[in-house]
């Protein structure tokens, strides 16, 4: 497949990903709309890894390995936001009694 | 060695300072430390000449390359005794003045003292960014605390106006630094750069560094500052920044600019003379109209620094000789004229000459010390100032670098007229008529004041009458420094 | 021979030396024993003088240069603090330290009401102007000549403002002090110039450079001898910087006699006459400074003609008398100028002190409306008054009418009119002097009772300086008699010449007609005589005691010169002062401060609504932050 369909698919996912944190007020959804954006990335990622190492493939067998690691990096830490992302927000339920982000417009008290 | 001690006696005594509970004993262990750093500065001057005591070199953070590089130059030797010497003076002059939390006032005092020494010291660019900025905070705080009624405002006004010059200088000396071939802060290699940065880069370079500088020492129109912080400062502070710390802007500009950025300095020189030469005549008439003593002597000091400049930027040996002199008797002189404000302000709780008079009579001892300084002041001939200025007038006249010389000398010119207006103004209401119900009270000095203006009236005639030896300690640098800045232009 | 030239370094030395023993002991040193010292150190640098004069009056004698140390040495430029000898310096020794030793012991006398530490405050300002001025006549470079040049200025600042308590004398010290900060800024301009020209500022030297035949253009020496001559205007109060003068007369009287009449203000003429070869190589500033001195003779004269005030009257005389000095240093007569600051040392200083004498007698009176009469009371004072009176109006055989016609005939030579206003000039010397002489002591006494109760000589400490300065005046003139009268006796030429050689070459003095030398000698000795008796027989019979009015007004008001500076130069100056300190100092300068730290306050305040703490709307900004980086690459990088 060439590469350029993948790169429409991830930009499409981002966008949607940018469009969904933009216009939700949700914190929740902001959350997945965030890891969507993540996972755009990851998406495009791999492909152009896969790409360099069937380029290359002859003459260096590793090619393209670290697009797959960053891949990995990326993965851990998006599991690592969600926890600590996902406490903070049932924090903020237990508080306010509403995950709506608007809510939190102040930075005292 | 010698210019480690130099930085290193003031600094351990500073710290230890704070941890002194007793006032007295804080007051005696910082004349000490003082005296120890004077001792150890003239040892450099007279007995131990050789290379190896006067540098030293170990690495600091090598990483970045740059070195803890100090040492002694001719330049460095007149700026490290006037230092060494004044802070004793200022010591046992303001000996009767008492301070809330002494020990703490004390101990910033030698922190000063630390960061000034560092900065007349440091052959490194990096180093000397530290201590420049270690000698303005001690500075701060000194004026914030223990300053005069606007005390808050002064300092906050005189903090930002050196660290926006700071700033900017930083930049210029990260940008040199990342020209170097070496990576290296150290001076000789912002002096190898001299050829490698094309007169365009060197023309905007320049103001970064300059514009540093100008607030330092300071330069109309940036010079507002300063006749505030001296005014709301408390009187040791004043001295330590009109006798020393001015002299920092001079030291840049004479070491880490005219040399490292020639073809700029030149380029610009016309620019900045014009400047200075504004201020000179500007701070005079100024000057004439003050009724507060410290904002008359604040005044003065920007003419002279004025002329002190013009005469670096005309390139001339006289010239640069003169200043060179005059680094150092400014010091001497300014000193002495705020020791008798000092002591005027103690007694009368007023700084105002409208509501002084008649001193002379009740004080003849301080009125006739007075005179010998304010006589300096106008650079009468015999006293130390006449050298200097005599040299920066005659080095501004034969200057080759512009064409506007004679033009330049004869505007600055107006300003030893006009320095003899606001000085005998001075003498005048403050010593001279008769006394009032204020001043009749007076008392002449008490033996410790006495001993302080006999030994800066003693500086004064003695360098004014032969001032060879301080000539010739500076005639290399002044040497190097021409050629270097020669070699450029050409 | 020239062991004691070696030692001329102790001629200044010793009142140096003076200044610092009365000055710092002035505590524990009786007022006999501060006079003593004071008095005695002037002696012994007298007696110096003589036998260095002795020396340099012999045959054969070449002018010596005593170095002591280096003063400044920069690079080429080397000036040492060196001592030159030779007749024009060994004359003005002779003059300052005679003349000086004279007024010390005067003062002994006359200063006796002050306290012992005053006392010797005085005395150590006196002795320190000794110094001052032994240094500039005998400084061998132009830098030792100002170092001098503003010592003089200083001990007369100090010695003007002595009696500090009064404010108007304070006033008048800083407005002399000022005054001559004004030409010395001229002096200095042209000692920077000869720096850069010379590389030097040695006598010899710049004098030998400069007569070499177009070694430098006559621009060039036009500017520096213009310089030059606007520092002599400062010290020797000539137009337009001679308001200081009369003001200074707020002074002790004796200090008026040394410092404002005999020595300090005849500074400039000996600068002039030691750079007389500049002088002559620069035809338009010998001009300027003839056409100078001459105004300033006239103008000082008609001020004078309505002074009252004993010691204003010879103080704008002292200031005419100088414009004549000028006149004759600008037609070239340099010996005859000379001449004339030594036969007016002795008869100035004689005057003033006689008019101390009598001011002491008055009990500090000094307007002569109020005295005459004086003569039955004040035999010598009166005497050698007289005398000195006879001296100025140059009725011979005194003093002054040789030295004085040295000048005029020399005048004459270069421009009849010099001549005719310098006649008129003397016409007018001789009218208020002796306008002076007749309101004081001739007629009745008009003091108060109490004063002529109290009318007596003066002690013999001042009356025997007064008479040997009156021997002085009768005989001073001797030592140049005109070639019309008996060739070759001008014995002060032939001494004097090796210092004007060099002009002299350049311009050959024209052999004198005699008669016509005795034609003009017997015009101004007509003039003088006429205005004399005239003067004489007016106001001894009828004093003229009433307000000025009209003219006489304008002159009595020194012509509204003080006015007029004060209008056009102070003035605006205090205003511009006022102005910068108010309004650019506060509002300009520091306004444009303040705004930067005011638009930094405001644009915080504006863009402190960005953070309105709403998440979408960072993360909106994030996003177009991410575009905007995003377009600049892809338009930029190529």
């Amino acid at each position: 497949m060439p590469i350029n369909y993948y790169i429409f698919l991830s930009v499409a996912l981002f966008c949607i990903g940018v469009s969904g944190v933009l216009t939700r007020r949700n914190a929740i959804i902001i959350f997945m709309c965030v890891e969507l954006m993540l996972n755009a990335v990851n998406l495009l990622l791999v492909a152009f890894s896969k790409m360099h190492h069937h380029a290359q493939a002859a003459t260096n067998p590793n090619a393209g390995i670290d697009g797959q690691l960053f891949v990995f990096f990326i993965m851990v830490v998006a599991a690592a936001e969600v926890s600590v992302g996902l406490a903070i927000i049932v924090m903020m339920y237990r508080n306010t009694h509403s995950i709506d982000v608007n809510f939190l417009n102040r930075l005292k008290n | 060695m010698i210019p480690v001690l130099l930085i290193v006696i003031p600094l351990v005594s500073g710290l230890v300072g704070f941890l002194i509970r007793n006032e007295k004993t804080a007051r005696s262990w910082s004349l000490f430390a003082a005296v120890v750093t004077l001792f150890v500065s003239l040892s450099g001057l007279i007995l131990h000449k050789e290379d190896a005591f006067l540098s030293a070199d170990v690495a600091w953070l090598p990483a970045m390359g740059s070195r803890f590089s100090v040492a002694l130059d001719g330049m460095g030797q007149v700026l490290c005794l006037l230092t060494a010497i004044s802070f004793p003076i200022i010591f046992i002059a303001t000996w009767r003045t008492p301070y809330k939390n002494a020990r703490n006032f004390y101990a910033l005092m030698l922190l000063s003292q630390a960061g000034l020494m560092g900065v007349f010291l440091a052959m490194d660019a990096l180093l000397f960014y530290f201590f420049w900025e270690l000698a303005l905070i001690p500075v701060y705080f000194l004026c914030s605390i223990w300053g005069g009624e606007k005390r808050i405002a002064a300092s906050f006004k005189f903090f930002v106006y050196t660290f926006l010059g700071s700033i900017v200088m930083l930049v210029g000396i990260l940008w040199l630094y990342s020209h170097t071939p070496d990576h290296s802060f150290s001076l000789k290699s912002f002096y190898a750069l001299r050829d490698k940065v094309t007169g365009h880069d060197q023309l905007w370079l320049f103001w970064l560094f300059f514009i540093a500088f100008a607030i330092k020492m300071p330069i109309f129109p940036l010079h507002t500052w300063q006749p505030d912080a001296y005014e709301q400062s408390p009187t040791a502070t004043t001295m330590v920044l009109s006798a020393v710390m001015v002299k920092m802007g001079l030291l840049g500009l004479l070491r880490w600019l005219a040399p490292v950025l020639p073809l700029g300095t030149w380029a610009w020189g016309d620019t900045v003379s014009m400047f200075c030469i504004i201020g000179m005549i500007y701070a005079s008439l100024v000057a004439m109209q003050q009724d507060d003593l410290k904002r008359l002597v604040a005044y003065s000091s920007i003419a002279h620094m004025g002329l002190m400049c013009l005469a670096v930027f005309a390139t001339t040996q006289l010239g640069m000789q003169g200043v060179m002199i005059q680094l150092f008797n400014h010091g001497i002189n300014i000193l002495g004229l705020w020791i008798v404000v000092e002591l005027i302000e103690r007694q009368f709780h007023t700084r105002k000459m409208s509501e002084l008079g008649g001193l002379a009579q009740k004080a003849p001892v301080l009125a006739i010390l007075l005179v010998v300084v304010a006589l300096a002041n106008v650079a009468l001939p015999l006293t130390n100032a006449f050298i200097g200025e005599f040299l920066m007038f005659s080095g501004v006249y034969a200057s080759a670098v512009t064409r506007y010389n004679v033009v330049f000398t004869v505007t600055a010119g107006i300003s030893i007229i006009l320095s003899a207006v606001y000085t005998l103004n001075m003498i005048q209401k403050v010593f001279f008529g008769n006394t009032n119900t204020l001043t009749e009270k007076a008392k002449d000095l008490y033996p410790n004041e006495k001993f302080v203006l006999i030994v800066i009236v003693v500086l004064i005639v003695l360098i004014g009458v032969y001032p060879k030896p301080v000539l010739d300690l500076t005639k290399e640098t002044v040497d190097t420094l021409l050629t270097k800045m020669a070699t450029a232009t050409k | 021979m020239n062991n004691v030239i070696s030692l001329v370094w102790l001629i200044p030395v010793l009142p140096l030396a003076g200044f610092l023993v009365c000055g710092l002991l002035r505590r524990h040193l009786s007022k006999s024993l501060t006079g003593v010292i004071g008095s005695g150190v002037i002696l012994a640098s007298f007696i110096l003088s003589l036998l260095i004069f002795g020396q340099v009056r012999q045959e054969g004698f070449q002018a010596v240069v005593v170095r002591l140390f280096d003063f400044i040495s920069v690079g080429k430029l080397s000036i040492s603090f060196a001592f030159q000898v030779d007749p024009l310096s060994a004359l003005f020794l002779l003059i300052i330290t005679g003349v000086g030793f004279l007024i010390h012991v005067y003062s002994t006398a006359y200063m006796h009401e002050e306290t012992a530490p005053d006392f010797a405050r005085y005395f150590a300002y006196l002795n320190l102007f000794v110094f001052s001025m032994l240094l500039l006549v005998l400084g061998s470079n132009y830098v030792i000549m100002f170092i001098g040049w503003e010592g003089v200025g200083l001990c007369s600042y100090l010695l003007i403002g002595y009696w500090f308590k009064n404010i108007e004398y304070g006033a008048a010290a800083r407005k002399a002090f000022i005054m001559n900060r004004i030409g010395d800024l001229g002096f200095l301009i042209a000692i920077f110039w000869m720096i850069s020209q010379f590389g030097t500022t040695n006598f010899i030297e710049i004098f030998t450079k400069a007569a070499m035949p177009k070694a430098v253009s006559t621009g060039v020496l036009t500017g520096i001898t213009l310089l030059l001559f606007v520092g002599a205007t400062g010290k020797s109060a000539q137009i337009p910087l001679y308001t200081w003068l009369p003001d200074a007369m707020a002074g002790p009287t004796p200090v008026s006699a040394l410092i404002h009449a005999a020595t300090m203000v005849t500074a400039g003429i000996y600068m002039i006459a030691r750079s007389n070869i500049l002088y002559t190589l620069a035809p338009v500033t010998q001009t300027v400074v003839a056409v100078i001195g001459l105004a300033t003779a006239l103008l000082a004269a008609t001020i004078a003609l309505k002074q009252n005030d004993i010691k204003k009257v010879l103080a704008y005389s002292t200031v005419s008398q100088l414009g004549y000095m000028f006149l004759g240093l600008g037609v070239g007569a340099y010996t005859g100028a000379v001449f004339h600051v030594m036969t007016h040392a002795f008869f100035k200083a004689l005057l003033f002190l006689g008019a101390g004498s009598v001011i002491h007698a008055m009990h500090h009176e000094q307007d002569i409306r109020k005295m005459g009469g004086l003569k039955k009371h004040l035999f010598w004072t009166h005497l050698t008054f007289l005398i000195a009176c006879l001296a100025i109006a140059g009725i011979p055989p005194f003093a002054g009418f040789f030295s004085k016609d040295e000048i005029l005939s020399a005048a004459y030579e270069k421009n009849p009119v010099y001549y005719a206003v310098g006649v008129f000039t003397a016409l007018l010397t001789a009218f208020y002097m002796f306008r002076l002489y007749a309101t004081t002591f001739l007629g009745k006494f008009r003091g108060t009772h109490e004063q002529a109760h109290h009318l007596h000589e003066s002690p013999s400490a001042m009356v025997i300086p007064l008479v040997v300065l009156a021997v002085l005046s009768v005989v001073a003139g001797f030592v140049g008699i005109p070639a019309a009268i008996a060739p070759d006796a001008h014995w002060l030429g032939h001494f004097l010449a090796p210092v004007f050689e060099g002009s002299t070459r350049l311009h050959p003095a024209a052999e004198a007609d005699k008669k016509l030398e005795w034609g003009l000698m017997g015009i101004s000795v007509g003039v003088a005589a006429l205005g004399m008796i005239y003067a004489w027989s007016r106001f001894s019979r009828k004093p003229d005691l009433e307000e000025a009015q009209g003219f006489g007004k304008v002159l009595a008001d020194k012509w509204y010169v003080d006015e007029l500076y004060d209008a056009i130069i102070v003035k605006p100056i205090n205003a511009l002062g006022r102005f910068f300190n108010s309004f650019v100092e506060k509002s300009v300068i520091d306004g444009i401060v303040n705004g930067v730290g005011r638009l930094v306050q405001y644009g915080g305040r504006q863009i402190r609504l960005l953070q309105s703490g709403l998440v979408g709307g960072y993360v909106l900004l994030m996003v177009i932050g991410i575009l905007a980086l995003f377009l600049v690459e892809l338009f930029t990088k190529k």
